[in-house]
C-alpha cells in the first residue's frame, strides 16, 4: 500500500473509533455535559488531561522549536510541566472540592460577586478562543501534508469530528475521546523516535540514546568518528558559529527564568486544564490525577529533547556542505511542501548551512519554477548577510522522522493520526470551556435563571456548536497574529486567574475589591506589555528595550506579581468577607464534608 | 469527630509539606537547570551534562515524583485526621 493509502486508512479508522466513543458516551445531563458527572477515573483522567494540554504545537513544532535553541529550550520542557506540580497541590483538591462546573463560577462564588465572575467569563473565553484557532489550523495543515487536501477542505473535515463528538458527548464524550487519543499520539510520537534511537546509538530508549556514544550505524550514517552523541553535536555547532547545543545559548537568564515561569503558571491558569479537575469522583482521585496527567506528559516531553538532537546532528552532518543533487530524500520531500528549502549563495550546488537566516522573512516559492540542480526557486529575497542557505521549517523534525528512520509507509500514516489527535482533542476541551461559559456562567446566571435542566443542556449544545464555527472560521481565515498571541494566552492565563484563585483558597481574607482590581491590573499590565511589543511597534521588541531584560513572553510573570500585590494590600484596606464565604472557603481545607 | 485545634493541626502540617514540596520543585528547575546550569554541566552523568539533563529531563521526572509523594503524604494525613472522604 501507498503512504497516502495507509495514511486515509489509519486517520479513517481514529476518526471512526471517536465517533463510535461519542456514540458510546452521549451525556444525558447537564453534570454530565459538563464534568462527566464526576464519574473519570482518575488514570483515565490523567491519560485525557495529557491529550487535553498536548496540542498540534507540543505534537508537531515542540521538538523542532528545541532542536533550534538548544538547551534554552527546555523552558518548554520545564513551562509546560511544571505548571502540573502547582496544580495538584495548590489547585486541584481544592476545586474538585468545590465540585462546581466552571472556573469563572468559582471565581464568582467565591468573591461574592457576577462582576467578577463576568470578568472571569472574559478572560477564559478571549484564553480558549485564542487557543483553539491554532488547533483547529493545526489539523488543517496535518490533513493538507499528509492527506494531499487544501487545508481548508481539513480544516472543515475537524470541525464535522469535533462537532459530532463534542456537541453531543460534552466533557463525557470528550474525555473518553481524549483516552483514545492520547494512546494513538504516543504511539506514533514513540515509534520513530525509538528507531532513530537505535539507528544513531544502539540504545532503545529515546531519552537515554542521546546521552549515549554514537553506535557503528551510526557514525557510518553521519559520516563520523565514535564518541558521545552531545558532544558530536557540541563539535559541529562550535564549527558552524552556533554556541554549544548544550550551553547557554542566545537567551539572557533572567529571560530563561521569566518565560518559564510564565509558563508554569500560565499551565495552573488554563480553565480547560483546570476543569479536568472537576470530573474524578473524589479529591484523593484529583490529587493522584494530577500526577497521572503529569507522567502521561512526561513520556512525550522527555523524548522531545531526544528527537530535537538526534535530527539536529542528522540534519547537519547529512545536509552541511553535501551536494543538493544527493541529499537525503526526506529533504526534497519536504521541500515540495515548502517546509525546506535552499539556495545556492555561492554557487557551488552544495549546501552550506551556517548562522543567520537564509532569507529575509517568511519563505515564498515561485510557482513551478525550477533552479539548475532540480531546487525550487525562492521568491523571498535572500539574506546576504548570513552565509547560511538552507531553511528548515520547526515542525519538519518530527514530521520528517519516520523517513529519516527510513521507516515503513504505515509510520508515516502513524505520525499524520498523532498529530491530528493532539489538536483534536486540545480544540474539543477548549470548546468545552467556552460552551459552559456561555451556557452556565452567562446565559443560566446572569440572562435567564429560570431556564430548565434541558433547556440548559440544549443551550449548553448550541454553544458548543456555535464555538464550533467561530472555531473553524478561524482556523481558514486565520488572523496574522495567531502565532503571536500563545504568548498572550499563556501570559494572561497567569496574570489573571492564578493569583486570583491561589489566594480565593489558601487566604480567607482576600476580598472582592482585591480579585477584581487584581485581575484587572495584572491583566492590564501584561496586556500593555505584549501589544506594544508586537503590534504597536514592533522593531523595537529588542532585549534593550525590555523592562528587566524580560522579553513578552516572559511578561507574565512580572503581571502575576502585580497581581498578587494588588490583591493582597487592597483586600487589607476593605471590608473582611461576609462569613458564609469565609467558611466556604474553610470547607474547601477538608475532604470531607464536616458538620 | 475532628476537634477545631485538629483541623488546626491539618491545615499546618499540609502547607508545611506544600512549602517543603515546592522548594524542590525550584531547586530542581529554576536552580538547576537554569541559574547552575553552567557551573552543573561540568558534572557528566551517563552522557549528559548535569545541568542540561536537569533542564531537559531531570526536572520533569523529578515533578512526577513529588506529586507522588505529596498524594501519599496527604492521603496519610487525611486518615490521621480523620478528614478522608
Amino acid at each position: 500500500m501507498s503512504i497516502l493509502a495507509w495514511t486515509w486508512t489509519i486517520v479513517g479508522l481514529s476518526f471512526a473509533l471517536y465517533i463510535g466513543i461519542a456514540f458510546w458516551a452521549k451525556a444525558k445531563s447537564t453534570g454530565e455535559f459538563y464534568v462527566a458527572a464526576k464519574q473519570v477515573h482518575p488514570v483515565l483522567n490523567g491519560m485525557a488531561t495529557g491529550a487535553d494540554w498536548m496540542s498540534a504545537a507540543s505534537f508537531i513544532s515542540m521538538a523542532g522549536m528545541i532542536s533550534f535553541l538548544g538547551r534554552d529550550g527546555a523552558m518548554y520542557l520545564m513551562g509546560w510541566t511544571g505548571g502540573y506540580v502547582l496544580l495538584a497541590m495548590l489547585l486541584a483538591p481544592y476545586l474538585r472540592k468545590y465540585g462546581k462546573y466552571t472556573v469563572p463560577m468559582f471565581v464568582g462564588e467565591r468573591y461574592y460577586s457576577n462582576t467578577a465572575r463576568v470578568v472571569a467569563v472574559v478572560c477564559a473565553i478571549f484564553v480558549s478562543f485564542t487557543y483553539v484557532a491554532g488547533q483547529m489550523r493545526g489539523v488543517g495543515v496535518v490533513f493538507s501534508r499528509f492527506l494531499e487536501v487544501p487545508i481548508n477542505t481539513g480544516v472543515l473535515i475537524g470541525m464535522a469530528i469535533v462537532f459530532f463528538y463534542a456537541v453531543m458527548g460534552g466533557m463525557k464524550g470528550i474525555t473518553y475521546t481524549q483516552v483514545a487519543q492520547y494512546c494513538v499520539l504516543i504511539v506514533a510520537y514513540l515509534i520513530p523516535a525509538i528507531f532513530i534511537s537505535i539507528m544513531l546509538t544502539g540504545n532503545p530508549v529515546p531519552q537515554l540514546g542521546y546521552g549515549s556514544q554514537l553506535s557503528e550505524g551510526g557514525m557510518q550514517l553521519l559520516n563520523t568518528g565514535g564518541g558521545y552523541l552531545l558532544d558530536k553535536l557540541n563539535e559541529v555547532q562550535k564549527e558552524l558559529g552556533f554556541s554549544a547545543y548544550t550551553g547557554r545559548g542566545a537567551k539572557s537568564m533572567i529571560d530563561v527564568f521569566a518565560i518559564t515561569f510564565a509558563l508554569m503558571v500560565g499551565t495552573a491558569g488554563l480553565p480547560h486544564i483546570i476543569i479536568r479537575f472537576f470530573t474524578t469522583p473524589t479529591i484523593k482521585g484529583a490529587r493522584s490525577s494530577a500526577g497521572w496527567a503529569l507522567l502521561f506528559i512526561a513520556i512525550l516531553y522527555t523524548t522531545a529533547p531526544a528527537v530535537a538532537s538526534f535530527a539536529r546532528l542528522n540534519m547537519i552532518k547529512t545536509l552541511n556542505n553535501s551536494e543538493y543533487t544527493n541529499a537525503p530524500s526526506w529533504f526534497k520531500n519536504w521541500e515540495k511542501t515548502g517546509l525546506s528549502a535552499w539556495k545556492d549563495k555561492n554557487g557551488d550546488g552544495r549546501i552550506q548551512y551556517a548562522k543567520g537566516n537564509a532569507f529575509k522573512g517568511k519563505v515564498e516559492f515561485e510557482k513551478g519554477a525550477v533552479g539548475p540542480y532540480g531546487e525550487r526557486v525562492v521568491k523571498t529575497q535572500m539574506d546576504d548577510k548570513s552565509a547560511n542557505e538552507l531553511y528548515i521549517d520547526n515542525d519538519i523534525i518530527v514530521l520528517a522522522n519516520p523517513e529519516i528512520a527510513k521507516l515503513p509507509a504505515w509510520v508515516v500514516a502513524l505520525v499524520a493520526a498523532g498529530g491530528l489527535a493532539a489538536a483534536l482533542s486540545t480544540a474539543a476541551g477548549l470548546l468545552l470551556v467556552i460552551a459552559s461559559a456561555f451556557s452556565h456562567d452567562l446565559l443560566k446566571n446572569v440572562i435567564a435563571k429560570n431556564m430548565t435542566e434541558k433547556q440548559e443542556l440544549l443551550s449548553a449544545r448550541i454553544a458548543a456548536g456555535g464555538a464550533v464555527i467561530v472555531a473553524g472560521y478561524f482556523g481558514i481565515n486565520p488572523p496574522g497574529f495567531v502565532a503571536q498571541v500563545v504568548a498572550f494566552a499563556f501570559g494572561l492565563a497567569a496574570s489573571s486567574f492564578f493569583p486570583v484563585i491561589l489566594l480565593g483558597i489558601f487566604w480567607k481574607r482576600a476580598t472582592k475589591e482585591g480579585a477584581m482590581l487584581g485581575m484587572l491590573s495584572g491583566i492590564a499590565f501584561t496586556a500593555a506589555y505584549i501589544i506594544y511589543f508586537k503590534f504597536v511597534n514592533p522593531t523595537a521588541n529588542v532585549a534593550a528595550n525590555w523592562w528587566w531584560g524580560i522579553s513578552p513572553e516572559g511578561i507574565g510573570t512580572v503581571g502575576m506579581l502585580i497581581n498578587f500585590a494588588v490583591v493582597i494590600v487592597i483586600s487589607k484596606l476593605t471590608k473582611e468577607p461576609p462569613k458564609q464565604v469565609q467558611d466556604m472557603v474553610e470547607s474547601l481545607r477538608y475532604p470531607r464534608e464536616l458538620a | 469527630m475532628s476537634t477545631q485545634r485538629d483541623l488546626k493541626a491539618y491545615w499546618k502540617q499540609n502547607i508545611t509539606y506544600v512549602l517543603v514540596l515546592l522548594s524542590v520543585w525550584f531547586v530542581v528547575s529554576y536552580l538547576f537547570g537554569i541559574i547552575m546550569a553552567d557551573q552543573l554541566d561540568s558534572i557528566r552523568i551517563a552522557g549528559f551534562p548535569l545541568g542540561f539533563w536537569f533542564a531537559n529531563q531531570g526536572s520533569e521526572v523529578i515533578f512526577v515524583v513529588l506529586i507522588a509523594v505529596y498524594v501519599k503524604l496527604m492521603n496519610a494525613l487525611d486518615i490521621k485526621y480523620d478528614v478522608h472522604e
